[in-house]
């Protein structure tokens, strides 16, 4: 056991291993209605694990990530056709290929706007964030011969590889298969670079910017690397939804996706990645669960909306938060700004 | 010269309804330091409420007028039961209750009214262009957009700086706990100015919707962006700030819609917005404010 303790890094490969066979369980066994919402699942996971230690993790706000994701979903919309075979399909690793490249593309797009970002405070911040958000559809109309306006541009699929062909394995399965891949890729990653120096620079320019300043820390550099790394998850998160929708277009990227992945974040308990956790199944679950009731098609987004004001108002350190509560841990680090651990 | 004198009075027209929005954004900043993303939404809500009064009574007028009057009640209630508690909060907690409330006034008008139904607000006057010396220049339409807004504002000013109401509001706003000690009742005035916000708010929508093709409950968040950027340019202390702000951005982004294309205003507001921040953060008439420790 006190290997496990003192070895963090084993830690997060066994947490990250077990999250990774549930997962992995879950796009085996759903039928085939419910995989693409494993699928937007694990989008949500991608998007929601940067988010986090933007907002939570940094003391930023983004009320813009869907532009950042659709950012990643136009790379995979413009990358893929050039390797598609006559079917308009490509293979494995050409999409792989393109979730790297629209990872790279998003990440030096998010340090740009991390720039700006960096000399921003508080409402400034998600109310230029909410502007870059607002801003997508005019852009892709302005530049309508690169992006096709409205309609978007079609994300090619993956050709199923023979072996799971014969197994019967659909597309739409396999898709969620490289979705659950790339969330169990980024919670070890972002797990790993939250509790190491990095994680705790972007911590400490959190707290206190002076403090942090005055023990040489360059406060705009951490927080453009901060927005720089929720921008990367958020590419590959776009990426990822562009392949489940089989496009890319500003409707799918606009205001909704963004206050849904901040809704996630908050509602799981900011900072916390077992937050993200709890929130992007609440807000896949509870979409879910309401359209089977066949309440209203705006019966979710009120649910979170509710919820969003009732956790900040009453239980800031959110889901994670109150389950932290419960196992009678306190809190490790004095309640910030934003909430909790 | 025709289309130059046509942007500019509708960059004019445009500017009065973000100046609209960025007052009720600016009212609400300086007595409490949150700033409401909710204030569009809120806006939206009051329209509908417009919508049915017109439908039932079928007077535009009346429509107007119970616009206004839920925009303030609106303003009130949302101060009592939300952000009562948020004000008190850091920074980021209160723009996620913003926009917590933001998404759920939205979905609640998506649920009461169904979007099978197209429903619009209508211009109080017509919106040809009126000729001088055989140019157009000005709709009736223009001239009544400019003339309320202008109305609105004055009796705002004078509310603030010429009357008693007005002094106790900016002492709770300035000076709470002196102002507490005088035996102001604090949270009431807060209140009171986020009635006023409301008040703007719904002005301002009742304004613009016209132009817009349909009212739904998103109709609003494009131009909440447009009044944020309004009252950014201006400074978010100054209400006089605010106009000019809105009058600005409106020109500037008429302009750009105008001779490059109208797709571009969205993304022309954010390059202005950023512009504006990282050049002059305090905006153009704000007194220059050091960072808090």
């Amino acid at each position: 056991m006190s290997v496990l303790r003192n070895s963090t890094l084993l830690r997060h490969l066994l947490v990250t291993a077990s999250f990774a066979l549930v997962l992995f369980l879950a796009v085996y066994l759903v039928d085939d209605f419910s995989v693409n919402q494993v699928s937007t699942l694990a989008v949500y996971l991608c998007v929601c694990f940067g988010l986090t230690v933007l907002i939570g993790g940094n003391g930023q706000i983004s009320l813009g990530h869907a532009a950042l994701m659709a950012v990643g979903a136009y790379t995979m919309a413009k990358f893929l056709p050039s390797y598609a075979d006559e079917f308009g399909q490509v293979s494995v690793g050409v999409v792989l290929a393109g979730l790297l490249l629209a990872i790279v593309v998003t990440t030096a797009v998010g340090a740009v706007i991390g720039l700006a970002a960096a000399r921003l405070r508080g409402p400034y911040l998600a109310g230029a964030t909410l502007a870059l958000g607002v801003a997508v559809p005019g852009v892709t109309t302005y530049f309508h011969d690169t992006f096709n306006g409205e309609q978007g541009l079609p994300v090619a699929s993956p050709v199923v590889p023979e072996s799971m062909a014969s197994a019967g394995w659909s597309i739409d399965r396999l898709v969620a298969l490289i979705a659950v891949g790339c969330a169990v890729v980024v919670l070890f990653l972002v797990a790993n670079l939250k509790r190491s120096g990095f994680g705790r620079h972007l911590a400490a320019v959190r707290d206190h910017e002076i403090a942090a300043q005055l023990c040489g820390l360059s406060v705009p550099r951490e927080q453009v690397k901060a927005f720089a790394l929720s921008a990367a998850t958020a590419g590959l998160g776009g990426g990822v939804l562009g392949l489940v929708l089989q496009g890319a277009n500003p409707h799918s990227f606009g205001l909704v996706l963004s206050l849904t992945v901040l809704g996630a974040v908050v509602i799981g308990g900011l900072g916390s990645l077992r937050g993200a956790l709890w929130g992007s199944l609440i807000v896949v679950l509870l979409s879910r669960v309401l359209s089977e009731l066949e309440v209203n098609d705006n019966a979710p987004a009120a649910a979170y909306g509710l919820l969003l004001m009732i956790v900040m108002l009453a239980a800031p350190g959110g889901i994670q938060g109150l389950v932290a509560r419960l196992g009678g841990h306190l809190p490790r680090r004095s309640p910030q700004p934003q909430g909790g651990n | 010269m025709e289309r130059f004198i046509l942007f500019t009075v509708n960059g004019l027209a445009f500017g009065a309804i973000y100046a609209s929005v960025a007052l009720a954004l600016v009212i609400i900043w300086r007595a409490t330091r949150v700033l409401n993303f909710a204030q569009g939404a809120q806006a939206v809500a009051s329209a509908y409420v417009a919508w049915v009064v017109t439908d039932l009574t079928g007077s535009y007028w009346l429509g107007l007028a119970a616009a206004l009057v839920s925009g303030l009640l609106l303003g009130a209630l949302v101060q009592l039961t939300v952000f009562r508690r948020a004000e008190s909060m850091p920074p980021l907690n209160a723009v996620i209750v913003g926009v917590g409330l933001l998404i759920f006034i939205e979905a609640v008008l998506g649920m009461i009214f169904s979007i099978e139904h197209t429903r619009t607000i209508d211009a109080a006057f017509g919106s040809t262009k009126l000729r001088i010396a055989d140019t157009p220049l000005v709709s009736p339409q223009d001239l009544f957009v400019i003339g309320s807004v202008l109305a609105v504002m004055v009796a705002i000013g004078w509310l603030m700086t010429k009357t008693p109401v007005g002094l106790r509001m900016r002492a709770a706003a300035f000076a709470p706990d002196t102002a507490r000690l005088m035996g102001v009742r604090v949270p009431r005035m807060l209140t009171l100015g986020w009635a006023l916000a409301g008040f703007a708010g719904a002005l301002a929508a009742m304004l613009v919707l016209p132009t817009s093709a349909e009212l739904v409950p998103q109709a609003m968040d494009g131009v909440f962006v447009l009044g944020f950027t309004a009252a950014v340019v201006g400074g978010l202390d100054s209400p006089v700030g605010a106009v000019v702000g809105g009058i600005v951005s409106g020109l500037v982004l008429s302009y750009t819609s105008g001779y490059l294309s109208s797709d571009l205003l969205y993304p022309a507001t954010l390059v202005l917005l950023i512009a504006v921040l990282l050049v002059k953060p305090e905006g153009l008439f704000s007194s220059v404010q050091a960072r808090r420790v």
